[in-house]
């Protein structure tokens, strides 16, 4: 109940921002046109081997930025402050950011996903709708790195410092520049270990070999570590401050 | 006697290094006791140690007769917290209507507490397009949702006008008539004179404890102002 009333303010707030809205649905659309744009006149199925990947990484950089500056705000201003001396589960404040983000990546992803095999010819041997799936578990991922991370920020400039840290590191590592078998053994090692790493082979497995069970995995090992972000993030929220 | 609402003893409070609350004690009754002190005194860090979001030291805090911060309490205290801490991307009902729902308290309580603030007119406006007071006053609203008997205000009629901030006093004393305790704190002397009891503090510890009238004849001036600065002569 405190979940969905923290979900709708979330939801309502960002209504209010017309721009921000527009940015979270257009951009991504931009972005993979562009990128099948920039693959255009060269020869071999390029497009199909770099946009899904892409596919992978909207969502989550996207929620992750939005998420850190957003939480940043809510301490910032005083609004948690007020909202953990009152009846507010830390776990419902988290859970409703997660399912307005969750929300808002489903529409932002369908897009994308739409843009990509209807307009841009992206070949998924899949099915289509799994490839929501993975970017929705994605996009959630990305919030609750990003409300965990926001824990550690003490101002704007600190968290969206957050992203080349954080999130970049994750996206040379994902396998989408170098394959992750051919990497030298240290940072296959780290890539193993790191949650973009497995959205991006859910979705290349998606446009590929296709194997189902293998998507599932992926989307379960992205679901661990987003539970793991979100019971961290639960764990530096205190009523107590110093 | 009438029974304390909150009862403070020997608390100390250590943020960032600097100690702010030094072992400081008191008691606040139903009524409106206000909480008078310069800038920095530790009246903010009083307040959040009162509602249980300020780590502390050593010490006890009881409100209500359970120790500050237990999950029972925060249905029942109320609190404005300095800044304005509303969002300003929504509208006051918009608020009002989030916190509400948050203590779980009636729908009807929105259109109570927009009332009670004097912001009807405004109740579907941005709060991010109103007035410094206007603003204060959402956040004020906010502490009022659902009743509660303690209400713990931090300096809420700074920056308003005359006429709206003897309102406001006239408010707090109506909701301290059905029973509550509201405990407001101000770094302006002048407002002592709106309070039922007051306590003055300075540099972390509370220096006088008691109706204005008994405060001005103890110090032996006509004013809390001079009051306050005898105090702290005697005291040095």
């Amino acid at each position: 109940m405190k979940t969905l009333a923290v979900a709708g303010r979330v939801l309502t707030q960002i209504r209010r921002d017309h721009r921000t809205l527009a940015m979270l649905l257009v951009l991504p659309c931009l972005l993979i046109s562009l990128l099948w744009w920039m693959f255009d006149e060269l020869p071999g199925e390029t497009f199909d081997r770099f946009g899904p990947g892409l596919l992978a990484l909207f969502p989550f950089i996207v929620m992750f930025l939005v998420t850190s500056v957003t939480t940043l705000r809510e301490r910032s201003s005083g609004t948690l402050e007020r909202l953990l001396a009152m009846p507010m589960g830390k776990l419902d404040f988290l859970l409703g950011y997660a399912l307005a983000f969750g929300l808002i990546a489903t529409v932002q992803s369908t897009l994308a996903v739409a843009v990509s095999v209807g307009l841009l010819d992206l070949d998924v041997n899949g099915p289509v709708w799994l490839l929501g799936v993975v970017a929705v578990v994605d996009a959630v991922l990305g919030t609750a790195l990003g409300l965990f991370v926001s824990a550690f920020a003490a101002t704007e400039f600190q968290a969206v410092q957050f992203m080349p840290l954080f999130v970049v590191p994750q996206i040379l590592l994902c396998g989408l520049f170098v394959p992750r078998d051919v990497m030298p053994d240290l940072l296959g090692a780290i890539s193993d270990v790191l949650p973009l790493s497995y959205a991006v082979d859910a979705m290349k497995e998606l446009v590929g070999a296709a194997d189902e069970s293998a998507v599932w995995g992926d989307v379960g090992v992205v679901v661990g570590f987003a539970v793991v972000a979100l019971a961290l993030g639960a764990a530096t929220l205190r009523r107590r401050t110093p | 006697m009438m029974k304390n609402v909150i009862e403070v003893r020997d608390l100390v409070v250590v943020r960032s290094g600097r100690t702010v609350l030094p072992g400081i004690g008191l008691d606040v009754a139903p009524g409106v006791t206000g909480l008078l002190g310069p800038s920095g005194c530790g009246k903010s860090t009083l307040m959040r140690a009162i509602v249980g979001v300020q780590r502390v030291r050593s010490g006890s805090v009881d409100v209500l007769g359970l120790p500050a911060g237990a999950k029972a309490l925060r249905h029942r205290i109320g609190y404005q917290t300095q800044a304005v801490s509303v969002y300003d991307d929504l509208t006051v009902a918009e608020n009002l209507r989030f916190f509400s729902r948050v203590l779980g308290a009636d729908a009807a309580e929105v259109d109570r507490v927009v009332d009670a603030v004097d912001l009807s007119d405004h109740r579907n406006q941005t709060v991010g397009n109103l007035s410094g007071g206007q603003r204060s006053r959402a956040s004020l609203a906010v502490a009022l949702l659902g009743s509660p008997d303690v209400l713990v205000l931090d300096e809420p009629t700074v920056g308003l006008d005359p006429v709206l901030r003897r309102d406001l006093w006239q408010l707090f004393h109506r909701i301290a008539d059905s029973g509550a305790c509201v405990l407001v704190s101000s770094h302006v002397m002048d407002e002592a004179d709106r309070c039922d009891r007051l306590l003055l503090m300075r540099e972390g510890r509370i220096i006088a404890d008691g109706t204005p009238d008994e405060i001005r004849a103890k110090s032996g001036s006509d004013n809390i102002e001079d009051a306050f600065l005898r105090l702290v002569e005697e005291a040095a």
